[in-house]
């Protein structure tokens, strides 16, 4: 990590740092408190369908979105709330969508799993496992054709692993050396099944098999990410093309919010030690009282601020109109 | 001056490149697309004009490439995906059924993927199973997706051109069979829009609705038929969506019979739909039932004579309308 130097220079980048890592510690606390509204709106029966939460993951998004500018490309997952908001989108319409609202996203024809937004070079989540691998080399490949320094990234799971999509993909970005960066979220369970039980050989062997660079991280700890993030992205601008990132990292709830009894696939014990130990808000709170960047009293009030906020994107989501019948039949088409 | 003429495979070519002069978004992708030309040789001499860069050799990874183009086609470039035989579409399915296709409706209009994907269809070519099918029916299937089959050089190039500038996905399938058929297609620009059938072929008896490799299949057809005093009718659909089901029940309607004619598999066919529509539009002017002729049910065997058996043909079709107009 930077460190702090007195001359004024650096006085200007302490508080840079300073503003840098709390609107990152805000970014993980709005993930955190935005899954919580989902989990009491599917439980209550609010939002129809699906929810996949990404509480526990938010170092990784936010460590590396943080590093990306607001026209870089993202593509997303089944598991994509804490991507969208870490890009830039706003919770508001992000529940308007969760619930099938015109206001949302995708004027509710998305939903959860399929939130878009061109303005934050979101170009969609996607709930084929793997699915966006293609979606997400091709914008990188556009970004080089026209001559722009924009990067993509792409998220998935470590379940995607088993998607041979994903070579050919990674094998046509070494080639072409196109700017985009494969971040794998390790979260340890392909859905129900532990992904040593899927996944022969080792994470990052599959990308060195290929030339890309390939680096692995710690996804609690969210300035390692970032650090590692803001490396690879310089280095995707300035055309030394696609590189691998692994982040380790947990899921705290089921693979969807119905998956409640899990102890046939791993323990609460388990559970426990990530929630206790490898927290990434918690351990990012402790790193910034330890630097006396803020104090209790001040993370005590963003997390406040956060939860209003949320609790009143909340309640514009479900105020807000369904789309009418009639809009059944469009945008099918452009 | 006599009209220029040009091949099937010289027209596609004309088209590619007046779009690429036009549009430097236009990019080829594709196995063997740039020095090679791909084996059928319709691609040649674009690499020379336009570089590397925007014909672009891919490894032989068609869900992959097609993924790339998907994204490439929602950030700004117009891509053209070649797929060599059309029977290596299977390996594109996920990229071109979930992704191309429901982009535009899932972002609510938000996101467009401005791409092409070309392809070839068709037996009859002693290539056995695997590079012999006209999967064009399975596109047709997936809202999202626009499906072309043009049967003339001067189709192919008009209907080309079209696509590509179009802001859908849109599968754009050439019968391999057609590639060195000639046809008048002028020097002056043109573009023929999607969803318009033709007549290719006026009469008054019975109308042949043909796609693709069949519309000429239907046009020997009425030749024979002519000679029997039955005064056949050919429709070309030129994409089975949009589909322009209009001219196709006028036509029903003026002759009472109709056959309908496809390479693609009968069972749950592209010939299944046409008869369809033609049946609820038409039913009470209809004098007969709407005859089907597609595919064989089989796997496209390699022996020639099995082989041979499984598509229509001018004499098959032939006796087929003599049955509907009660000759004998």
């Amino acid at each position: 990590m930077t460190t702090a130097t007195t001359n004024s220079e650096a006085g200007r980048e302490v508080s840079t740092e300073k503003e840098k890592w709390l609107r990152v510690y805000r970014q993980m606390v709005s993930i955190r408190l935005f899954e919580e509204q989902v989990n009491e709106l599917y439980t209550r029966a609010l939002m129809p369908g699906l929810a996949h939460l990404y509480s526990g993951e938010e170092a990784v998004a936010v460590g590396i979105c943080e590093a990306l500018g607001r026209d870089d490309y993202i593509t997303s997952t089944h598991r994509g709330h804490g991507h969208c908001l870490a890009k830039g989108a706003s919770p508001d319409r992000m529940f308007a969508e969760l619930l099938g609202k015109e206001a949302g996203y995708c004027r509710g024809k998305g939903g959860s799993m399929h939130i878009a937004d061109p303005a934050t070079g979101n170009l969609g989540a996607n709930a084929i496992v793997g699915g966006s691998v293609g979606i997400a080399t091709g914008a990188a490949f556009a970004a080089k054709r026209q001559g722009t320094d924009r990067v993509a990234v792409c998220f998935f799971g470590e379940g995607a692993l088993g998607q041979g999509s994903l070579y050919e993909v990674m094998n046509l970005a070494q080639l072409w050396k196109l700017p985009v960066i494969y971040v794998c979220e390790n979260n340890l369970y392909n859905e129900y099944t532990h992904y040593t039980e899927t996944t022969a050989g080792t994470i990052l062997g599959r990308a060195i098999a290929f030339g890309l660079e390939a680096a692995s991280v710690d996804g609690q700890d969210v300035r390692a990410v970032n650090e590692i993030a803001s490396r690879l992205v310089r280095r995707a601008r300035a055309g030394g093309g696609p590189a691998f990132l692994q982040a380790d990292t947990y899921r705290y709830s089921g693979h969807h919010v119905g998956d409640i009894n899990r102890e046939y696939y791993r323990s609460k014990q388990e559970e426990q030690h990530w929630k206790s130990d490898r927290d990434p808000i918690k351990l990012h709170s402790k790193w910034l009282l330890d630097r006396a960047y803020t104090d209790a009293a001040s993370l005590e009030r963003i997390t406040s601020e956060v939860r209003s906020e949320m609790e009143s994107a909340v309640k514009f989501a479900i105020a807000a109109p369904y789309p009418s019948v009639e809009e059944v039949e469009k945008h099918v088409y452009a | 001056m006599p009209e220029r003429e040009l091949t099937f495979a010289q027209a596609v070519r004309e088209a590619l490149a007046e779009e690429m002069r036009r549009d430097s978004h236009v990019c080829i992708f594709g196995e063997d697309v740039a020095e090679a030309g791909t084996p059928f040789k319709v691609l040649s001499g674009l690499v020379e004009e336009f570089g590397g860069d925007r014909v672009v050799d891919t490894p032989i990874s068609e869900a992959g490439f097609t993924g790339v183009a998907v994204g490439a086609a929602m950030t700004g470039m117009r891509p053209v995906v070649d797929i060599m035989f059309g029977d290596f579409l299977t390996l594109t399915m996920d990229q071109m059924v979930n992704q191309a296709a429901k982009v535009h409706y899932m972002s609510g209009g938000h996101w467009k993927v401005p791409m092409v994907m070309r392809t070839t269809l068709g037996a009859t070519r002693r290539s056995a199973a695997q590079h012999s099918q006209s999967l064009h029916a399975w596109f047709s299937h997936v809202p999202g997706l626009k499906v072309v089959l043009p049967s003339t050089p001067y189709d192919a190039k008009g209907l080309l051109k079209t696509a590509i500038r179009d802001e859908n996905p849109v599968v754009f399938f050439e019968d391999k069979m057609m590639y060195k058929l000639k046809g008048p297609v002028p020097e002056e620009e043109y573009t023929i829009p999607l969803g318009v059938a033709e007549v290719k072929r006026e009469g008054d008896d019975i109308t042949i609705v043909a796609t693709s490799s069949m519309v000429q299949v239907g046009l020997g057809a009425a030749t024979l038929l002519e000679k029997e005093g039955i005064s056949a009718e050919v429709i070309d659909p030129r994409t089975t969506w949009p589909l322009d089901d209009k001219t196709l029940i006028e036509s029903a309607k003026k002759t009472s019979r109709v056959i309908v004619l496809d390479e693609g598999y009968g069972r749950y066919g592209v010939t299944a739909e046409l008869a369809a529509v033609i049946a609820e539009g038409a039913f009470y002017d209809l004098d007969a039932p709407v005859k089907r002729m597609g595919a064989m049910h089989v796997p496209i065997p390699f022996s020639p004579p099995l082989e041979d058996v499984t598509v229509a043909t001018e004499e098959t079709v032939f006796e087929a309308a003599r049955q509907l107009c009660g000759k004998t």
